[in-house]
């Protein structure tokens, strides 16, 4: 794993027993002694703590107005910025001509710039991508000494809050900046599992007093990746390059709720992205495919790239995101399929092994959301 | 017991061979969620893909260890997976094998020997 990137804290996990993998360029915690499926259920029940600093940390700092940063942003995805109130974060993806999706990304207002969190494997194209479209309008501050930390769990509240008291004020989505021991601590309320929870950029220098104070807390285990993928599949989050990529709209995606009202036809500021010709048609039209939930009915699992057929043989879709749901107790996906065959209920066939198994399509998410709203 | 390559125990019990995974191999499979087991009465060769194992990260095979007849199959790993991880070298065998002559098991590792294997 030469050619990889290691974690501020490295060591950290190591002593933890972390299992290291490489992922998206990094050196990365797959797992600890306990296990993918004791990890999971542990987050459900308690709360676990996730290093994930290999994600893209982005500051856009608008070098005139922040309304004027936040038109130019409007034009780089079908989402509604300017609408976004100081202290809030909303979902939003950057979407190319073809109206594919580049990347989804958390983007936060801190009143006087905005603050966007991108995936790792994605960071290098987005900072440059935004740099060429915002350069003009706002400084793009690609952050690079700091560690981000996800807190996810019944128990994240009641472990930061010892910390850093204000937490507790904070609801689903928004954002905060504090002075603490660690440094000046930006944490937003939200994550990746579908469990109440916090991110928490902190300074490389306080990462470790910080994770060390949180796993010191009772109810606070280490997570590696495996979970983290368990948790979102379940919470029906996609990941990106599986389930939305470049060749999948935010509409096929099943993604229509992160664009508002005001990017539609009829909005206030309707169209103007990438791709907004076919995401509007998509809109008012229909896809002609979509992501859905799927529940195999057996206890085989179907991985990604799992063909799904209708029962009389015809090819529909294939499967982007599949597995093992340790909440749900039962094998889980998540894939796309023509929207003829969308609908809840619709009896499908996933070929495993070049045998043909029952799966049926089912409401996303599989387990329900705990965000405190 | 003797040992393959592949991380599987074998055991005679009376004029079959049980054959189960080790200890090891479950803990690198890591939590196993579905077992895929052969329909007894098979006539397997050496080297065929009999089992299938998925755990939360990922699936593999079973290769049979010897030619020879699959005379019976645990299928409480059917319903209950997580045996493996659970007891792999006792509850959780996987098939028993009739094999022609018991005396190929020499050629296989002993219990020193796969532990040097597995470091």
């Amino acid at each position: 794993m030469t050619d990889h990137k290691r974690l501020a804290l490295h060591d950290l996990h190591l002593s933890l027993g972390g299992k290291m993998v490489p992922f998206a360029g990094y050196e990365m915690p797959v797992q600890y002694p306990a296990g993918v499926m004791a990890e999971h259920l542990h987050t459900r029940a308690a709360a676990g703590l996730f290093d994930v600093s290999h994600m893209g940390q982005v500051i856009l700092r608008p070098k005139g107005s922040m309304a004027e940063l936040c038109h130019a942003f409007e034009a780089m995805m079908p989402v509604d910025v300017l609408g976004l109130a100081e202290g809030r974060q909303r979902y939003g993806l950057l979407t190319n001509e073809q109206a594919g999706i580049l990347d989804d990304l958390m983007f936060a207002n801190r009143g006087d710039h905005l603050f966007v969190v991108v995936n790792a494997a994605c960071k290098a194209a987005d900072v440059a991508h935004m740099q060429a479209h915002l350069g003009a309008v706002a400084e793009v501050q690609h952050i690079t000494d700091r560690a981000l930390f996800a807190l996810q769990g019944p128990l994240a509240e009641a472990a930061l809050a010892p910390l850093v008291p204000a937490v507790i004020e904070m609801r689903f989505m928004d954002v905060a900046v504090f002075d603490t021991v660690f440094g000046p601590m930006w944490v937003s309320r939200s994550g990746y599992t579908g469990e109440d929870g916090f991110e928490i950029s902190v300074p490389e220098a306080g990462a470790e007093g910080l994770a060390r104070a949180l796993l010191a807390t009772d109810g606070v285990m280490p997570i590696g990746l495996g979970a983290r993928d368990s948790l979102r599949l379940e919470a029906g989050l996609c990941l990106y390059g599986h389930d939305i990529d470049t060749g999948t709209t935010p509409v096929e995606a099943g993604l229509t709720w992160a664009i508002q009202k005001s990017r539609r036809t009829g909005g206030a500021r309707a169209g103007g992205f990438p791709g907004a010709e076919r995401i509007l048609r998509e809109l008012a039209d229909g896809p002609e495919r979509l992501r859905v939930g799927l529940r195999p009915e057996g206890r085989a699992p179907m991985r990604e790239g799992t063909a799904l057929f209708d029962p009389d043989g015809t090819p529909l879709g294939e499967v982007t995101s599949g597995g093992f749901g340790p909440s749900v107790g039962a094998p889980i996906a998540m894939g796309y399929v023509a929207s003829s065959h969308a609908a809840p209920g619709t009896r499908l066939e996933g070929e495993v092994r070049g045998k043909r198994l029952p799966v049926t399509v089912v409401p996303l998410p599989f387990h329900p959301t705990t965000y405190k709203r | 017991m003797k040992y393959t390559k592949e991380h599987e125990w074998l055991r005679v019990e009376g004029d079959l061979v049980v054959v189960g995974i080790t200890e090891h191999a479950a803990s690198q499979l890591g939590d196993v969620v579905f077992v895929e087991l052969p329909e007894p009465e098979t006539m397997v060769a050496e080297g065929d893909e009999v089992c299938v194992i998925e755990s939360v990260k990922a699936a593999s095979d079973i290769l049979a260890p010897l030619d020879g007849e699959i005379v019976a199959v645990n299928s409480k790993l059917v319903d209950a997976p997580a045996l493996v991880n659970e007891d792999p070298t006792g509850a959780a065998w996987f098939f028993k094998m009739k094999i022609d002559d018991l005396s190929v098991l020499d050629a296989f590792m002993d219990e020193d020997e796969y532990a040097d294997l597995i470091g």
